[in-house]
């Protein structure tokens, strides 16, 4: 039985119970997130980090949700008030739809109905999970917009800019998975990686959708719709209260939701790790889910170490990158995928493979040899002679110490 | 109780859920939140200086954004149709490889230009 169709049996009482528990956990995972967050780049720079509230600074997060909650709730007079008060809204909740078809474990059993801890199984699961995070952006380019402000305005603007640039080459990565696993349904791609994880069959793939998700959630080093040094806080900076902590949930809420993706599609989900597969059994079954948070909480340390090493892009480099480098490099890699896979598909020997992808190795070699000496030679390049002013101009003290004139 | 088996029921509760929380929030924090209505506070945030009339220079802002969204159209269609050729590639074979690669030339053309004359470049 496919879990589509188990999942198609569920009552509607355990439907709303399924996505309680899937919203308590999100907010929980949030909550533990921020005080994981704060703490772990507190050691990467010698400090110790939030450690008052609660055993280890555990309850810190809540604290902090509380205290705005008791903040006065502004808006400014220059705001378009309705507009203002939806985009918050806009944000917290799709935030939390892009789980629904997140399978979390394998088979169980939930208050003596046989199901699996998915909310639903679509036929284009991942689709849809691509286009709640374009719903997503109306939160953010409409906080902006509305607010009425300069800060909130360009920082609405960039983000939306760079969300929908990176959007672009996460979608294209997605196809080289839906090649291999013949489908868009999340449970059906966790399936077809019982054998192979398709971050170890498609490494370039897992590489493009990494650095594209870190982009799609305006995270360091590519936060530069906050970048606090120039546009204050972005599109939330005339946010207070408790809408300023939906846009704050969401991001990290967010963060998660890229994370579990990337867990779902490339990491093989629910599984465990190779050789560990008998543990799949344990609590019957439920020991799934702790694999998958394992893997969810592995990249939510790769976001915060990402943000403890890395120095924030230019906002021109950010987009280069993008535009010059994720995308062109999605596409090649979509044509010798497929063209890979059709060559093993029609049963050519295992010899013409080998051939075709050492000759792309060596294509791939010839390419960055040839840009590496472009670039030397460009660097190499000697300034043009520019004559010497007519004005006066001081005496730099490179001359000085060559000519000493007193 | 039986639900429909229709797979989008699920969507909405996960939905209403959020919703409900969002809108609960920020009923919420309209009545615990102190009010104290001073004029300076409704003014747009500008660091302390004389705020500017209008948002970002009388609301206009750099036409690069424009131009980012509509390459970033440009390139969802293009995987919008190469979606439902990776899903059914097997089936499909040489035949789907060969027109594929023909439609990506296709959109190559097109970003090749917009590359070259610097439509990518953000000064």
């Amino acid at each position: 039985m496919t879990t589509a169709q188990l999942l198609s049996q569920d009552p509607g009482w355990l439907i709303a119970v399924k996505g309680l528990f899937v919203f308590i956990g999100c907010v929980l995972l949030t909550l533990m997130s921020v005080w994981g967050e704060r703490r772990i780049v507190a050691l990467m720079q010698m400090r110790i980090g939030p450690n008052r509230v609660g055993p280890f600074g555990l309850v810190q997060a809540l604290a902090d949700g509380v205290k705005l909650a008791l903040k006065e709730d502004l808006i400014p007079a220059a705001a378009d008030k309705i507009v203002f008060i939806i985009a918050p809204i806009i944000s917290a909740t799709t935030c939390f739809m892009s789980f629904a078809v997140i399978p979390i474990t394998g088979p169980v059993t939930l208050f003596g109905h046989k199901t699996a801890m998915q909310l639903t199984d679509l036929p284009v699961g991942v689709l849809y999970v691509l286009a709640i995070a374009s719903v997503g952006v109306y939160g953010i380019v409409l906080a902006g917009w509305s607010s009425g402000s300069t800060y909130p305005l360009l920082g609405g603007l960039r983000s939306s800019a760079q969300v929908i640039s990176y959007e672009v080459a996460m979608g294209l990565s997605l196809v080289a998975v839906f090649i291999y696993a013949g489908s868009m349904s999340t449970s059906e791609i966790v399936a077809a990686q019982q054998k192979w994880w398709f971050a170890v069959v498609l490494f370039p793939s897992f590489v493009i959708y990494a650095i594209s998700m870190v982009g799609e959630t305006n995270r360091a080093p590519f936060d530069l719709a906050e970048a606090e040094g120039e546009l204050v806080g972005g599109f939330h900076t005339e946010y207070s209260s408790l809408k300023f902590a939906l846009f704050f949930l969401a991001e990290y809420v967010n963060i998660v939701a890229v994370s579990a993706l990337a867990t779902t599609l490339f990491l093989g989900g629910y599984h465990a790790l190779p050789g560990l597969t008998f543990t799949e059994q344990w609590w019957g079954g439920w020991f799934t889910a702790i694999w998958f948070f394992f893997k969810v909480l592995f990249f939510f340390f790769i976001f915060v170490w990402l943000r403890g090493t890395l120095p924030r892009l230019r906002y021109d480099q950010f987009m280069k990158f993008g535009w010059k480098v994720l995308i062109p490099v999605s596409l090649f890699w979509i044509m010798i995928v497929s063209t890979l896979r059709v060559l093993s598909l029609h049963g050519a020997s295992r010899i013409t493979v080998i051939g075709f992808a050492s000759g792309i190795v060596l294509i791939v070699l010839l390419i960055n040899i040839a840009y590496d000496s472009s670039r030397k030679r460009a660097s190499e390049k000697p300034y043009a002679d520019v004559a010497p002013p007519s004005f006066p101009v001081p005496q730099l003290p490179s001359e000085r110490a060559e000519n000493p004139r007193g | 109780m039986n639900s429909t088996g229709n797979p989008y029921v699920p969507i909405l509760v996960i939905g209403a859920i959020g919703f409900g929380f969002a809108a609960f929030s920020l009923v919420a924090a309209a009545i615990t939140g102190p009010k104290r209505y001073n004029r300076a506070k409704a003014d747009p945030y500008e660091c302390g200086i004389e705020p500017s009339p209008q948002a970002a220079e009388g609301g206009r802002f750099p036409v690069k954004y424009f131009l980012t969204a509509m390459l970033f159209i440009i390139f969802d269609i293009e995987i919008v149709f190469l979606y439902p050729w990776a899903v059914t590639f097997d089936k499909l074979g040489v035949f789907g490889l060969v027109e594929m690669s023909i439609f990506i030339a296709t959109v190559f053309v097109a970003y090749a230009y917009v590359w070259r004359r610097g439509g990518l470049e953000w000064d």
